[in-house]
């Protein structure tokens, strides 16, 4: 194989990656946009999914038909953590909202590790190892399914907060919480319809990465950092950025893992998260504070 | 407060910890009472900044880590004394504090966006202490024991915690002052409004490199003591998240931007860890569990932590005694 | 699964010992030694934290051996005195060790098996020598562990530099016996303590034995994704590959491999997390197939571990190998306290040092130790041969023959 096939290999792989670390991505900074904090239980909160969605396969259903139903129950209870504990326990204030979802990640994190143990659990599922032949390389099956859910849900996201009233409602909260409150909008609601919605994408997530990953207790703090990096990159609290971010950052952490190292490409992210949180803090995609 | 009273208490409280080892000679508890001081001097460093100064830090590790791996290198790679090397690795720690504060207070970030580039500092520092051969990559650093004085290692485990414990106390003695001078008023006006500070002339930069360097110094300290009495560091001890999380737990939980908030909150930790492994068995995780079920309970209830509800108390029973 | 959670919030590295503050009051040294009085030995385990699973492990073999010595009698030089564990949770971290190995001092053990983890190992020997509590590792495998001049401490089994000595012999006279199939490698190890240290030995030694390393992939633990890893491995198409990763790295490697149809002459496994562990066999019996690893293994000849090995797996447990060394550590150190008469603590020391024990279930000839090393120990070759694991190698233990070239 020439290494232009394998530059070519390369730039999919980190594209299918990128495409779920977007849709985590996509989760904070909604999130973020509204709130106007980094929702710290973000990793815990995939850790959860993860199992939860590996619970359901047990249980004889295909994590990719747990999908739904399981978004439906993530959003609900990202609506319930926010509006009955981060909401009321924080008093409004942003640096105790930031320590109370770094308090509620120790919470869910350990009680994982109580409930299941530290044992890395794996699923075997009947197309895990089915590829599609591009010539130049094998995609996986459970990848490129990944990659194409993950568009999917970033764009029908795009359209709930373009076109529907609830989605005004975010945007009026997240430009002007004051004013959105003075026209009606129940902002307390709205904040926790956005967690919801957060938490909902993880659980999306958390199952199109079931196929292909392993699941224990702290498997979502390998994603989460990534997701912070992207969020930044992209501008807090923009969606389109989220995307174009987390596809940046796939590409970028496989060529680099490619060319300096696996261990030295994570480096390399956090170099670029460092960079771009120092000189343009706003973001490549956001608007000017 | 009078200057007896606002120093009294301190050297009360120390004086009864250091008489500890003299009633209980168990080594046990020793041990647990050095680990459980090792803490809460990281606590001090954290509150300073965070507590005192509104400053976040989700990434104290990175401190702690440059005084561990300092302090650690410098006796192994350098041959330098124990004492010395401490002391340098302190400084190492004040200098990593000012470049991560200077570059990051500079660029104006606060909130989230602080808590994150402290964050990815400790990470950046984790990732190139587990490759680099300087320090001992993943193999880690070991200092060679060798027990005597010169060397800052003792046979008994009740000298490590008086030293551990006057440090501690110092550092106490520290912050009462820094809460009683005018460097503390600043400190307090930039965490209550930042921007109302700066228009009253308060030179908030100044003022908040200022808070990160003795931060970092007092963290780095923590780390720089951690390898001397385990004589060991490898990168997820030094700069992995479990430092910065118990290092803002501690002062949360005993009382944010309080003197005795870290010590306090060090010390209940330590006992309700074992408290919840007494009740609830060999459940993995538990204790942290609760811990952070305390963290929101104290934001939620009871902003003053521990120290608050000490204070609290205190007032009750002295209304309650007739004048 | 031996190590995550480097990055984990709340990495559970804790706190230890605050309890010590009501324990300690209640464990006062106070054991008067009667005749046939239970004697009291130190199991330290990781048993919660990121290293729990392991942890759990060993304590199995631990608990199992103290029964069976005290089922056959106890020791019989102190009236048939029964051994009685005193177990300390070592919580995955340094400190966690050095805190129970205070409390079993306290409790009044004469001496201390386990530890799992270099680290822990590390602390916990130097916290048991200022007791002159003998020690016996059990699996830590830093070297430093027993360079340090510590006269206390025992590793029972193989370190780094015997296990990959072990391993290149291993492997050149697999290869030499297959006809010299294997020529080039690539050398995958994760980024931790063991892989790194791995990495850097083979690639020092492996050209002097004639093979020829195409390339080193670092990764990182854990790690997100393998596939640029199997994708490197794919463009040098090497004859062998040589992996060194945790449990989870290397469960995702051969899944990568085997979806993007890597199949080399060889997967070549040393101290590898996975390739010895029956839970893989188990979930991914295609991907597992054929894989060899230079680890520790128990003796599949001797019936003692032939007998614990069906009573783990009753109890629906699988027997790794830190069963197998924890109970013959314990057994080592009943041994050792048979021999010395005696519970006072320099004398198992002592008895410990000139050890030539050989009742224990590892492929290993009689105990010796030199430095504090046991230069009987070696590791095994495994392979995965249908849905098990076998001992290819040395021919002494074997109980299969090496599938190797692996048909294509």
């Amino acid at each position: 194989m020439t290494s232009l096939d394998i530059l070519a290999a390369a730039v999919l792989n980190g594209l299918m990656s990128g495409a779920v670390y977007a849709l985590i991505a996509v989760g904070l900074t909604l999130v973020y946009g509204v709130l106007h904090i980094i929702n710290f239980a973000h990793g815990a909160i995939l850790s959860a999914a993860m199992f939860a969605a590996y619970l359901a396969f047990q249980a004889g259903v295909d994590p990719y038909v747990a999908m739904v139903p399981l978004a439906l129950i993530f959003f609900g209870l990202g609506y319930g953590l926010q509006r009955l504990v981060i909401g009321p326990a924080s008093h409004g204030d942003d640096r105790n909202i930031l320590l109370i979802t770094l308090g509620l990640s120790i919470v869910i994190e350990n009680l994982l590790l109580a409930v299941f143990n530290s044992d890395t659990r794996t699923v075997d599922v009947a197309y895990g190892f089915s590829t599609l032949d591009l010539g130049f390389t094998f995609l996986a099956l459970p990848r490129a399914a990944a990659f194409g859910v993950s568009c999917l849900v970033a764009v029908l996201l795009w359209i709930l907060l373009a076109q529907t009233d609830t989605g005004k409602a975010i945007r009026a909260v997240a430009k002007e919480k004051l004013g959105a409150s003075l026209a009606g909008i129940d902002v307390a609601h709205i904040y926790a319809v956005t967690f919801g919605l957060g938490a909902a994408c993880l659980a999306i997530a958390a199952c199109l990465l079931l196929p292909t990953y392993y699941v224990h207790p702290r498997v979502g703090n390998a994603y989460v950092l990534v997701a912070f990096t992207i969020v930044v990159l992209g501008g807090m609290g923009s969606i389109p950025g989220a995307i174009a971010g987390g596809l940046f950052v796939g590409v970028v952490e496989s060529l680099s893992g490619l060319m300096f190292g696996e261990s030295l490409g994570q480096l390399g992210i956090f170099v670029i998260f460092i960079l771009v949180l120092l000189i343009r803090p706003t973001g490549l995609f956001g608007a000017k504070a | 407060m009078s200057v007896a009273r606002a120093y009294g208490a301190i050297a009360i409280a120390a004086l009864l910890l250091a008489l500890l080892p003299v009633m209980v000679q168990s080594n046990t508890v020793i041990n647990a009472l050095v680990t459980a001081m090792i803490i809460a001097l990281a606590a001090q460093g954290w509150n300073l900044l965070a507590g005192y100064g509104g400053q976040f830090s989700f990434g104290h590790a990175a401190f702690f880590g440059a005084g561990a791996y300092g302090n650690a290198i410098l006796q192994t790679r350098y041959g330098i004394n124990a004492y010395a090397a401490m002391l340098t690795a302190t400084a190492i720690g004040a200098a990593v504090g000012a470049v991560i504060g200077y570059l990051s207070f500079r660029s104006g970030l606060r909130g989230s966006y602080f808590a994150l580039i402290t964050l990815a500092f400790a990470e950046v520092f984790r990732i190139i202490a587990n490759a680099t051969p300087f320090t001992g990559g993943a193999a880690g650093t070991l200092i060679k024991l060798q027990v005597s004085a010169a060397n800052f290692q003792f046979a008994s485990r009740a000298i490590y915690f008086w030293i551990i414990l006057a440090i501690v106390t110092a550092v106490m003695f520290l912050m009462r002052g820094i809460e009683r001078s005018r460097f503390g008023a600043y400190l307090v006006a930039v965490r209550e409004n930042e921007d109302a500070a700066a228009a009253l002339g308060v030179d908030t930069l100044d003022v908040k490199l200022k808070a990160i360097m003795l931060s970092a110094a007092m963290t780095a300290l923590a780390g720089a003591f951690y390898v001397q009495y385990f004589l060991f560091v490898d990168s997820s001890i030094a700069f992995g998240t479990w430092i910065s999380v118990e290092a803002l737990l501690g002062p949360i939980i005993g009382g944010l931007g309080t003197v005795f908030g870290p010590l306090l909150g060090a010390l209940a930790l330590h006992f309700l860890g074992e408290l919840a492994k007494a009740v609830a068995g060999r459940v993995l995780g538990i204790d942290l569990a609760l811990f952070g079920i305390l963290l929101v309970l104290i934001i939620a209830f009871a902003r003053d932590g521990l120290q608050g509800l000490l204070t609290r108390l205190a007032r009750l029973w002295r209304a309650r005694r007739p004048a | 699964m031996s190590k995550t959670g480097k990055t984990g919030l709340s990495r559970r590295r804790v706190l230890e010992g605050g309890a010590a503050l009501v324990a300690g009051a209640v464990a006062m040294p106070a054991y008067l030694r009667a005749q046939g009085a239970a004697i009291k030995i130190g199991i330290l385990q990781p048993v919660t934290g990121a290293l729990a699973f392991d942890g759990a492990q060993g304590q199995i073999g631990a608990v199992a051996a103290i029964k069976a010595i005290n089922d056959k009698g106890g020791i019989k030089s102190l009236g048939g005195a029964k051994l009685e564990m005193v177990f300390g949770d070592a919580r995955s971290t340094p400190e966690g060790g050095t805190a129970e190995v205070e409390r079993m001092a306290a409790e009044g053990v004469v001496a201390i098996v386990g530890g799992f983890a270099s680290p822990i190992c590390l602390a916990a020997t130097q916290a048991a020598s200022r007791y002159d509590l003998g020690y016996i590792v059990d699996v830590g495998v830093s070297d430093q562990i027993v360079s340090r001049g510590l006269t206390n401490t025992f590793r029972f089994a193989p370190g780094f530099g015997i296990v990959t000595k072990s391993a290149l012999d291993n492997l050149v006279t697999i290869n030499d016996a297959a006809g010299k199939p294997a020529r080039t490698v690539v050398l995958v190890h994760e980024d931790g303590l063991f892989g790194s240290g791995l990495a850097k030995l083979m690639q020092a030694e492996l050209p002097k034995r004639g093979f020829e390393i195409l390339d080193t992939i670092a990764h990182p633990t854990p790690a997100r994704d393998m596939s640029n890893v199997a994708l490197q491995i794919r463009s040098k198409n090497p004859d062998l590959i040589i992996p060194s990763s945790y449990y989870g790295e290397f469960v995702l490697l051969a899944r990568t491999m085997q979806q993007q149809k890597i199949k080399p002459k060889g997967i070549f496994c040393v101290l590898n997390g996975a390739a010895s562990n029956y839970r893989f066999v188990k979930e991914f019996p295609e991907a597992a197939q054929n894989v060899m690893d230079c680890n520790h293994w128990y003796d599949p000849r001797n019936a003692v571990a032939q007998a614990l090995k069906k009573e783990v797996e009753a109890s629906g447990k699988f027997f790794t190998y830190n069963v197998a060394l924890n109970y013959s550590g314990v057994l080592l150190l009943a041994d050792a306290i048979e021999r010395a008469a005696s519970a006072d603590r320099k004398a198992i020391v002592a008895a410990l040092a000139s050890s030539t024990f050989a009742g224990h279930i590892m492929p290993y000839g009689p105990t010796q130790f030199v430095g504090g090393q046991n230069t009987g120990a070696a590791p095994v070759n495994t392979q995965v041969q249908d849905n098990d694991i076998k001992v290819i190698f040395p021919a002494s233990f074997a109980d299969a023959k090496p599938v190797f070239p692996v048909p294509a």
